[in-house]
């Protein structure tokens, strides 16, 4: 359930400098976050879509993602068109939907998929591990990156505690209902997660007091921007300015 | 909870990043490094509890728990929430990158308000005073981060009201279920393991 599902490949992104596609991923879904023109908007959904294909990721898995993050999307369609005031663009019984309101949906649409297609295609690409270590290096503080990377190591072990637990009680004919047994099973379940979670922090701690930790993470992967690299990022930044000068209309 | 990206305007995501960056620099600063493991396994803790679906009548939510994660963490729990947003946005690509400070900030303050308001009150000794306590913590936390997304969204654009209030109205039972929950893991905790209450984690100084 919990997998990076992007990170293994051998395409021309996953070899990229995660520093770079990090960087890019950044100044690119901030620009098109505060974008709000379609002439800037339309084509930064091509260069997402571009991105991926880069990326030779699985489509049906990208697709499915992308599926599923829509659904709050889908919901903002059934209410906005209805709620934004302008021209009348089309009524449906005592409904008037208005040709603002389906723009801004359609703007909110286009959006939210550029940045995800964005993510998927750069940072999703990025194994965890080899995150947390780039993070560092671009000056995220050093706690927020051990922090990152210890409670990505315990998500697996807890999950499988979680697992092992919920199976435990399935075997002992737990169903779940809408009823307050339900409700306190699963309270409980957490409750024990957490208590063999501080039990489980403290052995860690002792064990890494004992090969003498001390506040330092150390690496052995060692980054190198390469002549790629910089064409990416040098191609990106260029791209990224044309979408600035689309959406804030400034032309040389 | 969560917000996706390219919804939020630009003002809202800047204010929604500063200040989560001022919660999450207070966190760290009471978080001293040899605490991370601890901090670290609860922050999983929180992101394998919102994988947890738990039914409510023909439908089903996922567990937010950010009301155990304030009261056990207290300001530390700025810093544990991001985490646990970051690999749920890299991971699962719920939320992203501009939106993460906003989320991290509807999800964490409602944590630190509520460690503030209920936080002694779990601790009494009167079984009721502290049950009670702890319902309210579940309860609130998920309304208040209720009512941050909903100002996130009216920020950011005022026909966002029909859509901001339906999505309060659909947290009302999940706030309801949330305070139960914590309500019978607070009892757990206090039987099982009374001294992660108000202990380390919570003074974080």
């Amino acid at each position: 359930m919990i997998e990076e599902r992007f990170a293994a490949g051998d395409s021309f992104v996953h070899g990229l400098d995660p520093r770079v596609k990090i960087i890019v991923a950044i100044i690119f879904s901030v620009v098109v976050a505060v974008s709000s023109n379609f002439s800037a908007l339309l084509p930064a959904l091509v260069v997402a879509v571009i991105l991926i294909l880069l990326a030779k990721l699985p489509m049906g898995k990208v697709f499915y993602r992308l599926l599923f993050v829509n659904g709050l999307i889908l919901f903002l369609w059934f209410m906005l068109p209805f709620t934004f005031q302008g021209d009348t663009l089309f009524t449906i019984g005592p409904l008037v939907g208005t040709k603002e309101g389906v723009l801004y949906a359609s703007q909110i649409t286009v959006k939210s998929n550029t940045i995800l297609l964005a993510m998927i295609a750069l940072l999703a690409t990025i194994p965890i591990s080899t995150l947390g270590h780039a993070m560092r290096q671009l000056y995220v503080p050093d706690k927020v990156v051990h922090l990152f990377l210890f409670t990505y190591r315990y998500i697996h072990v807890i999950f499988q505690e979680y697992q092992r637990l919920i199976n435990a009680m399935r075997i002992r004919g737990f169903i779940p209902k809408t009823n307050i047994h339900t409700y306190k099973s699963y309270a409980y379940l957490v409750g024990i997660l957490l208590v063999r979670s501080y039990d489980r922090a403290e052995r860690i701690h002792k064990a890494m007091l004992c090969r003498g930790f001390t506040g330092r993470y150390y690496t052995l992967s060692r980054f190198s921007v390469r002549t790629g690299d910089l064409v990416y990022l040098t191609v990106m930044l260029v791209a990224i300015l044309g979408l600035v000068m689309l959406q804030w209309r400034v032309t040389i | 909870m969560h917000i996706s990206e390219g919804i939020l305007s630009a003002p809202v995501l800047i204010t929604g990043a500063a200040l989560a960056a001022a919660g999450i620099s207070v966190g760290l600063k009471k978080m001293d490094s040899d605490k991370i493991p601890e901090v670290a396994v609860l922050s999983s803790v929180f992101f394998v509890a919102s994988l947890i679906h738990v039914p409510i009548g023909p439908s089903s939510v996922h567990l937010i728990i950010n009301g155990i994660n304030g009261l056990l963490l207290g300001w530390l729990c700025f810093p544990s929430i991001l985490v646990a947003l970051t690999l749920q946005a890299i991971l699962f690509q719920f939320g992203g990158i501009t939106v993460l400070g906003v989320n991290t900030l509807n999800m964490a303050l409602p944590g630190v308000i509520c460690y503030y308001l209920f936080g002694r009150l779990v601790n009494r000794e009167t079984r009721l005073v502290s049950l009670a306590a702890a319902f309210s913590c579940g309860f609130f936390a998920v309304l208040f981060s209720g009512i941050l997304v909903a100002l996130s969204l009216l920020f950011t654009e005022e026909s966002f009201i029909s859509a901001v209030t339906l999505i309060l109205l659909a947290h009302l039972p999940v706030m309801i279920i949330e305070g139960v929950i914590t309500l019978f893991c607070v009892a757990f905790l206090k039987r099982v393991k009374p001294e992660v209450f108000g202990g380390i984690y919570g003074k974080g100084s």
